[in-house]
């Protein structure tokens, strides 16, 4: 490539595909484009395409509600997870912290238990307490710098284990009639906790998009290395990314309790699995610095989607846990595979 | 910009010795030396990365210390580094303003069009039809490196002082005409703008600078301006004077056998091309060339460790194709890396671990390690190579560098079958003593008949050591010198096949 003769166009090479002048890389174009989640939307379609054969209410509206009602949760566990992925950590405590926001949230609005009634307020409760724990996650990350992986497992047990200490003898019902119709009131179609679910996911995206935080979990991710020479407070923005991964697992049980009406210390169960399986399944990198928010989601909703497909097909149940494992793993070694090699002895 | 007396040393080695650079206003100031003769940590000093151990740094008549990069950013130094510092995840305007951003945001949300408005300004002011938008991954490495210069220019001016910016070995991944442009960037960079270029390529030196420095040993050997001299004598100022024959263990050296051992025939990778070489039983062959010559990349795939193209790899008249290091190590072949710390030896593990790591056979019964026989090899050897350990379980990183390469190559020596043994700048950072003893178990192992090739990391070690000389450049064979006792090739001649 010579610059000398690079064509001057005046275009954005994002809105033409591949220019001209870019070097020649298979499988690139299968892979697609990194900044939009087209894979995995391919993936969603194949499953759409093989369901409208084996099973066409799987289409129908509200059967495609159920799904978008499954995903909303795990959606909005995946926009605060996919920044801590971004800068190459993960976080590994969502059940545990979910737990603990849960039994807050319930313990706080009008319930059996007490006479406490914060209302609406007790959801932002539930976040600070996911906050925290995201917090001492995010200090034992940033500042003394242990690994994310072992750190949000000891995070998980403090959550489970502050959930149990509030859980005490009975599960918490919630009474507050206005708190569950968030969840369960229909607007456009649409049970409450889908639009809060799109909320967050915008929230996410512009976050991803437009501010420092979100375009520096890319740099981080990217090379830590460059991003410190260029004067990034490396450490801080770690330790912010647990911290909103910590705020929206909080969101999340808050919603998942509106959902249910009682304080559960199981209430994440399972969830941590489809999160990190969908933000994986779309097309965010564990290594860091590929991906976003929108990708996350898509992910999400293809693990939702499997499950309730399978459900439809009449498959075994004992046999889908074992299907969603090989699919996660498929698309863990497909997103990787371009990386394979860069892996190999220097260059 | 000036430095004074400036000295850097590191465990073992000296960098920098007293040394005294000025850079002034508006000139392209160049400066040349082989490996290891102290451009790049000059460089480092000067953009903030390392500090001086004594010496001052002056910028426009003020003495100043860089906390960092980004300090000096500030003040209106940037440097475009050698190994490309971009992220290929993000777009050209925001790699070009990293750290920078400031102005493009409010209220703490990006403003994208300023921030491609800001970014655009520098690019244009490198040429290459470069797009702020365009995501970083999606250029081809030359014009990666045209950003890494718009970059550079945006960190510099950050101080609202006319920026120096610093070229590490700027050319070394471009095509002709693209450098071309590269030139026409930097004379227009001079008015705006002080450069400071580091290249091991003479005649660009020659042709971009307006004023060059010669490093040797960590010190500057001259100061000229391309006008008055020729390349001759900047050679010879490069080169420097004789080292003592004893030094290199001279009289230690045995004749090649005639039959050959190691062979490549138009061997063909990535940044190399048909590469031909024979090795004799016991005869050490270096490789000369500059650090985008490809000769390291050769060496790797004698072991395995870079894929090969095309071509042959035949060892004692057996054809192998080298897969992976294990196979390589299978085949018999051994390989001593440069970055020692990194590749060659594990620091964790004690010394005993590490001599026996690569071939376990040597001291097991059956299956199971056997300590009483890993205990009396591992003596023997550290007492033959006369390795300063405290005790056999003195973890690796308490040992001096030297030290550690003797492990790392006794390591080696413990393989009854080993045939060829790859040594990728096996001295650097050593002290003169254990430089000479290393020199010394080179000779050993080439008078048990193995065929060594040998990545020199100095001219005079180069010919010194073997008993051929073989220069690459640009990834190809340029040059052959036989070499040995009291016939030695040129420097001067086996550099101008160099550079």
């Amino acid at each position: 490539m010579k610059p000398t003769l690079a064509p001057a166009g005046h275009h954005d090479p994002r809105a033409t595909g591949r220019g001209a002048d870019e070097p020649a890389r298979p499988g690139r174009a299968a892979l697609g484009s990194h900044t939009f989640p087209t894979p995995a939307l391919s993936v969603l379609a194949l499953i759409a395409l093989v369901m409208s054969f084996v099973n066409p209410s799987f289409l129908s509206p509200g059967n495609l509600g159920a799904v978008a009602e499954q995903s909303a949760v795990p959606a909005v566990l995946a926009v605060g997870l996919t920044f801590v992925i971004l800068m190459g950590g993960i976080d590994l405590s969502l059940e545990g912290t979910m737990a603990a926001a849960s039994l807050t949230t319930a313990l706080l609005v009008a319930n059996d238990r007490n006479t406490i009634d914060l209302g609406l307020w007790a959801i932002a409760a539930g976040c600070a307490v996911g906050a925290l724990i995201g917090l001492v996650a995010g200090a034992a990350v940033g500042l003394l710098r242990v690994p994310s992986f072992i750190v949000t497992i000891g995070t998980w047990q403090i959550g489970l284990g502050v959930a149990q200490l509030l859980f005490g003898d009975t599960p918490p019902r919630v009474t507050d009639e206005s708190f569950r119709a968030l969840a369960d009131h229909k607007t456009a179609g649409l049970p409450g906790i889908v639009w809060i679910a799109l909320l967050v996911v915008a929230a996410g995206w512009t976050l991803q998009r437009y501010t420092r935080f979100g375009r520096y979990a890319y740099v981080i991710g990217g090379s830590e290395e460059t991003a410190l020479l260029s004067g990034i407070p490396v450490r801080a923005y770690r330790a912010a990314a647990f911290v909103l991964a910590g705020a929206t697992a909080g969101l999340a049980a808050a919603m998942a309790t509106a959902r249910s009406g009682v304080g559960d210390v199981g209430i994440g169960t399972g969830l941590l699995f489809t999160t990190i399986a969908g933000v994986v399944i779309g097309g965010t990198f564990l290594t860091g610095g590929r991906g976003g928010v929108l990708h996350s989601l898509v992910g999400v909703v293809v693990m939702v989607a499997i499950a309730n497909a399978m459900v439809l097909a009449g498959v075994s149940s004992y046999i889908q846990q074992t299907v969603q494992g090989v699919v996660v793993v498929t698309a863990a070694s497909l997103t990787l595979w371009r990386a394979r090699r860069r892996l190999r002895v220097i260059k | 910009m000036e430095l004074r007396g400036a000295t850097k040393s590191f465990p073992g080695v000296r960098a920098l010795n007293d040394v005294s650079v000025e850079v002034r206003r508006h000139e392209v100031l160049g400066l040349i030396g082989e490996n290891g003769a102290g451009k790049s940590t000059l460089l480092k000093v000067l953009c903030g990365l390392q500090r001086l151990d004594s010496g001052s740094l002056l910028l426009r008549g003020s003495e100043a210390v860089f906390q960092g990069v980004a300090d000096a950013n500030r003040n209106g130094v940037a440097m475009v580094f050698q190994e490309q510092s971009l992220l290929e995840n993000i777009t050209v305007a925001e790699n070009v303003l990293l750290g920078n951003e400031g102005p493009s945001l409010r209220c703490g949300l990006y403003r994208w069009r300023d921030l491609n408005r800001r970014a655009q300004k520098y690019l244009d002011l490198v040429g290459g039809s470069l797009r702020a938008a365009t995501p970083t991954g999606r250029l081809p490495f030359a014009k990666r490196q045209m950003v890494e210069v718009a970059k550079a220019l945006a960190s510099g001016e950050r101080g609202h002082h006319e920026p120096v910016i610093l070229l590490d070995e700027p050319t070394s991944v471009l095509e002709h005409a693209e450098m071309e442009t590269l030139f026409s960037i930097v004379r227009e960079l001079r008015e705006r703008a002080s450069v400071v270029f580091v290249s091991h390529r003479m005649e660009e030196v020659l042709a971009i600078c307006d004023r060059v420095y010669v490093m040797r040993d960590g010190g500057v050997a001259g100061e000229c301006r391309p006008a008055d001299v020729t390349t001759d004598q900047l050679f010879s100022m490069m080169v420097g004077q004789d080292l003592g024959a004893g030094y290199y263990h001279e009289s230690d050296q045995r004749p090649a056998q005639s039959r050959p051992r190691l062979e490549l025939g138009d061997l063909t990778g990535e940044t190399f091309h048909d590469v031909s070489l024979t090795i004799a039983h016991g005869e050490v062959v270096s490789l000369m060339g500059v650090q985008e010559s490809g000769r390291e990349d050769v060496a790797r795939a004698v072991f395995g460790a870079v894929p090969v193209r095309s071509g042959t790899i035949t060892l004692d008249g057996r054809r192998i194709r080298p897969r992976s290091p294990a196979h390589a190590v299978r085949a018999g072949i051994g390989y001593v890396p440069a970055e020692r710390k990194v590749d060659g030896a594990v620091l964790g593990m004690d010394v005993r671990e590490n001599l026996t790591l690569a071939h376990p056979g040597q001291v097991s019964r059956g299956p199971l390690l056997d300590p009483a026989r890993e205990r009396h090899t591992v003596g023997e050897w550290i007492e033959d190579l006369r390795v300063r350990t405290p005790s056999q379980h003195t973890p690796m990183r308490d040992l001096s560098g030297g030290n550690q390469q003797k492990v790392v190559l006794a390591k080696w020596l413990l393989d009854p079958e080993l045939r060829v043994l790859v040594l990728d700048t096996p001295t650097r950072g050593l002290d003169v003593g254990a430089k000479a003893d290393v020199y010394a178990l080179i000779r050993r192992l080439a008078a048990r008949g193995l065929a060594v090739l040998l990545l020199a990391d100095t001219l005079d070690e180069g010919i010194a050591m073997s008993h051929r000389v073989l220069t690459m450049k640009d990834g190809r064979i340029t040059g052959e010198f036989t070499s040995g006792a009291g016939a030695r090739p040129q420097r001067t001649d086996v550099l101008e096949r160099m550079v």
